[in-house]
C-alpha cells in the first residue's frame, strides 16, 4: 500500500484583504514506502506549499480547499489535536530551508534533542539525561557531526553544521516520511553537495520515505529516484529521475534542462525561458505554461491538460499526450 | 579623466595604454589590483586577526571580463568592496588609471563611481521599495550626468529598453514589488549603466534568480560588454555562469588565489584541489550521464 496518497489537493491563500491565490491546484500524487521523490519548480510554483499541505503544516491564510490526503491509509486532512500530534510523532517530519534559524539561539544543541524526545515520549520510555544525551550523540553521528556538538550553541556552528543538526532533529523520532524543503539553498556549493550526499546516504540506509523540495533540478535529479515538476501550482510531469534526464516529456521540463550545463564541456550554451509565470490570483484558462511554450496550440490555450500516464511516468501536455497516442496507434496498426 | 586628488600616483604598468594624462577624451584605463591584503581585527578573548584577502593581484584590461570564484568565506565579496571603494585594503593598492582607489574620499570617490558601478546579489534588497523604477534609474542620470528631469526620463526609457524591459513607459511607473526577481535585477543593471560606467562589478547577480531567468541576465551582461565595451568583474560561486560570461578566472580559497587562467582552460584542466572540489560540487543534471572530458 502507498504510504502517502493525495488526490485533488488544492491550497488557497486567502488573506483578509486582497485576492485569493490558488497556490496548489488539483494535485494527485502517490508515494510508495521507501521512495525518494523530488519536487522541483521555480519560485512561487507552490512546491513548498504542497510540502506543507502533505505534512499538515499549513497555517492561515493558507488552507486546503478540497482534496484528500491519506497517510498510511488514514485521512489526515481532518486530524486535529492529539491524533495529529501522534501522527507527527512517528509519521512525518519536515526539514526547513533556513535550518540556521530553526534552532533556538539561547539553547544548546543537546537541549533541542532532549526537548523533542521528551515531548513525544511514549509511556515508560527511559528519559534519563544520560539516555537522551546518548541518543543525541548517536543522531549527530548519523549526520556526520561530532558528539561534542551537543554542548554547542547554534551561533557556534556553521550554516552547514546547523542544517545537519536540523536533519538529525528530524530523524530523532524515526519518522516514516521526511520532507526536506530546500535544505541546502542557503549553503554554498561545496557544503550543499556534502549535505545532499548525507541525505541520500541516510535515506538509503534507514529507508524512510523522503520528499526533496528544491528549485534546483540538478540537485534533485542527482539525489532522487523520481521527480515531479511543478509549475503554477500544478504537477506537469512525473517521471523516474533517470528517464526524465534522458527523455523529458513536458516542454517545460525540456526548457528547464536546457538552463543547465557542464562547465567543463567544450561549448557551453545556457538556455532560458522567456516570459514569466502566470499570476495565480487570476483564474487560469488552458495550460498555465502555454504562454511560454514553443509547442502551444489552440487547444492548449483553452483546455487545461490533465496529468495522464505516459511511458513510465505522467505528463500534463496535450501535444505530448497526442504524439504518444499516435505512436502507440501506429505500433498497434503494424 | 585624471583625478586631481592624486597627481603623484605612479602610473601602473597595466595602464600604460590608458591614455596620456589630461587627454580630453575619456580613454578607458585598466583596473589594477596590486598585492592587496585585507585583515579584520578580531574582537573578544581570542584575538587572532582574520585575513580575508591575502596578497591578491590582477588586472582588468578595458573590455575584459574577469571572474572571481570561490565558496563562501573565500574573500571574493571583500575584494569587491575594496574595488568599489567601500572598504580600504590593509596593505597593497588598487588603481584605476591614475586614480588610487584607497586614497579617495567623498568627491574623488563620487567621480570614481561614475566609472565603476556595482550590481549586487539581492535584487529585492537593492531597490528602495517606495521608489518607482523611473525614480531609481533617473537618480544617477541627474546626479552624475547632470541631466534635467525631462532629459533624465528620456534616458531612463532608453536604459530600460537596453536591459530588456519593454515597453519602458510601462515599467518606469512600477514599484519594485510589482516586478519579478528577474525584472528587478534588470532594473539594478539599468541603474548601474545610467552614468555610463567603464567597469561593472557584479557580485553574484544571478544566484538569487530562477534558473530560467539566469540565462537572460547573463546574456544581457555579455551583450553590454560587446556593445558598450564595458569591463566586467563577475563574482560568483557558480562555475557554470562564470564559464558563460568570463574570459579569465581567478579561483579564491581563504583569501588566496589558488588558480588563475583562461576560464575554459581552468575548467577543463583544473590543477588545484579546491578548484576540482568546486567543479565537482556543480549540480549539473548531466554529471551522472557524461563524465567530464578526459584530460
Amino acid at each position: 500500500m502507498a504510504l502517502l496518497e493525495a488526490k485533488g489537493v488544492n491550497v488557497v491563500y486567502e488573506p483578509n484583504r486582497g485576492q485569493r491565490i490558488w497556490s496548489v491546484r488539483d494535485v494527485d500524487l502517490t508515494l510508495q514506502e521507501g521512495e525518494f521523490v523530488g519536487l522541483v519548480g521555480e519560485s512561487g510554483c507552490g512546491k513548498s506549499t504542497l510540502g506543507f499541505a502533505l505534512t499538515r503544516m499549513l497555517r492561515p491564510p493558507a488552507h486546503l480547499e478540497g482534496g484528500v490526503i491519506r497517510f498510511d491509509g488514514e485521512d489526515i486532512c481532518a486530524l486535529e489535536g492529539e491524533p495529529l500530534r501522534r501522527q507527527r510523532r512517528n509519521g512525518f517530519a519536515i526539514v526547513l530551508q533556513s535550518g540556521m534559524n530553526a534552532l533556538n539561539p539561547v539553547r544548546s544543541v543537546e537541549h533541542h534533542f532532549a526537548d523533542i524526545l521528551k515531548a513525544h515520549a511514549r509511556d515508560k520510555e527511559d528519559l534519563a539525561a544520560g539516555t537522551l544525551r546518548a541518543r543525541g550523540a548517536q543522531l549527530l553521528q548519523s549526520v556526520q557531526l561530532d558528539p561534542d556538538v551537543l554542548d554547542r550553541f547554534p551561533h557556534e556552528l556553521s550554516g552547514g553544521m546547523r542544517q545537519r543538526v536540523s536533519i538529525a532533529l528530524a530523524l530523532a523520532l524515526q519518522p516514516r516520511l521526511i520532507v526536506f524543503d530546500e535544505p541546502t539553498t542557503a549553503l554554498d556549493v561545496i557544503v550543499q553537495s556534502a549535505v545532499i550526499a548525507t541525505i541520500k546516504d541516510l535515506q538509503a540506509k534507514q529507508s524512510f520515505t523522503a520528499i526533496l523540495i528544491s528549485h534546483d533540478l540538478g540537485v534533485v535529479l542527482d539525489a532522487t529516484d523520481r521527480v515531479m515538476v511543478m509549475y503554477a501550482g500544478r504537477i506537469l510531469e512525473d517521471q523516474p529521475s533517470k528517464e526524465l534526464l534522458r527523455g523529458p516529456h513536458h516542454p517545460y521540463t525540456e526548457a528547464l534542462l536546457r538552463c543547465y550545463g557542464d562547465p567543463r564541456a567544450d561549448e557551453v550554451h545556457l538556455g532560458g525561458i522567456a516570459g514569466s509565470p502566470p499570476d495565480l490570483s487570476l483564474p487560469q484558462e488552458g495550460c498555465s505554461f502555454a504562454p511560454r511554450c514553443p509547442l502551444a496550440e489552440e487547444v492548449c490555450r483553452q483546455v487545461d491538460p490533465a496529468l495522464t500516464p505516459l511511458g513510465s511516468g505522467r505528463v500534463a501536455c496535450h501535444v505530448r499526450a497526442r504524439e504518444s497516442n499516435l505512436t502507440t496507434k501506429a505500433r498497434d496498426d503494424l | 579623466m585624471t583625478s586631481e586628488l592624486d597627481p603623484a600616483a605612479a602610473r601602473p604598468p597595466g595602464a600604460a595604454d590608458g591614455g596620456p594624462a589630461g587627454a580630453p577624451s575619456r580613454a578607458v584605463p585598466a583596473l589594477v589590483v596590486d598585492a592587496v591584503t585585507k585583515t579584520y581585527a578580531a574582537r573578544g578573548r581570542r584575538k587572532s586577526a582574520v585575513t580575508a584577502v591575502d596578497h591578491v593581484s590582477f588586472t582588468i584590461e578595458p573590455g575584459a571580463a574577469i571572474g572571481l570564484v570561490g565558496a563562501s568565506g573565500s574573500g571574493k565579496s571583500t575584494l569587491a568592496k575594496m574595488i568599489s571603494g567601500s572598504q580600504r585594503p590593509t596593505t597593497g593598492s588598487i588603481r584605476f588609471g591614475d586614480t588610487v582607489v584607497e586614497s579617495l574620499h567623498a568627491r574623488g570617490l563620487r567621480e570614481y563611481h561614475r566609472s565603476v558601478q556595482m550590481v549586487f546579489q539581492d535584487p529585492y534588497g537593492a531597490l528602495n521599495p517606495l521608489h518607482t523604477v523611473a525614480y531609481t534609474v533617473s537618480r544617477p542620470c541627474q546626479n552624475f550626468l547632470g541631466l534635467s528631469a525631462t532629459k533624465a526620463l528620456d534616458r531612463v526609457h532608453e536604459l530600460l529598453e537596453t536591459v530588456g524591459l519593454a515597453p519602458p513607459e510601462q515599467f518606469a511607473a512600477k514599484l519594485p514589488h510589482q516586478l519579478s526577481g528577474g525584472q528587478r535585477q534588470r532594473v539594478v543593471v539599468a541603474r548601474a549603466l545610467a552614468c555610463d560606467p567603464e567597469l561593472i562589478i557584479a557580485d553574484e547577480p544571478v544566484s538569487m534568480l530562477d534558473v530560467s531567468l539566469r540565462a537572460g541576465i547573463l546574456r544581457l551582461l555579455a551583450r553590454l560588454r560587446e556593445q558598450r565595451g564595458l569591463s566586467l568583474l563577475y563574482i560568483t560561486h557558480d562555475l557554470l555562469s562564470a564559464r558563460v560570461v568570463t574570459d579569465q578566472i581567478l579561483v579564491l580559497n581563504k583569501g588566496r588565489v589558488v588558480e588563475r587562467g583562461q576560464t575554459k582552460h581552468v575548467m577543463q584542466h583544473p590543477q588545484d584541489d579546491y578548484t576540482i572540489r568546486l567543479l565537482d560540487a556543480v549540480a549539473t543534471p548531466y554529471a551522472a550521464q557524461e563524465p567530464p572530458p578526459a584530460s
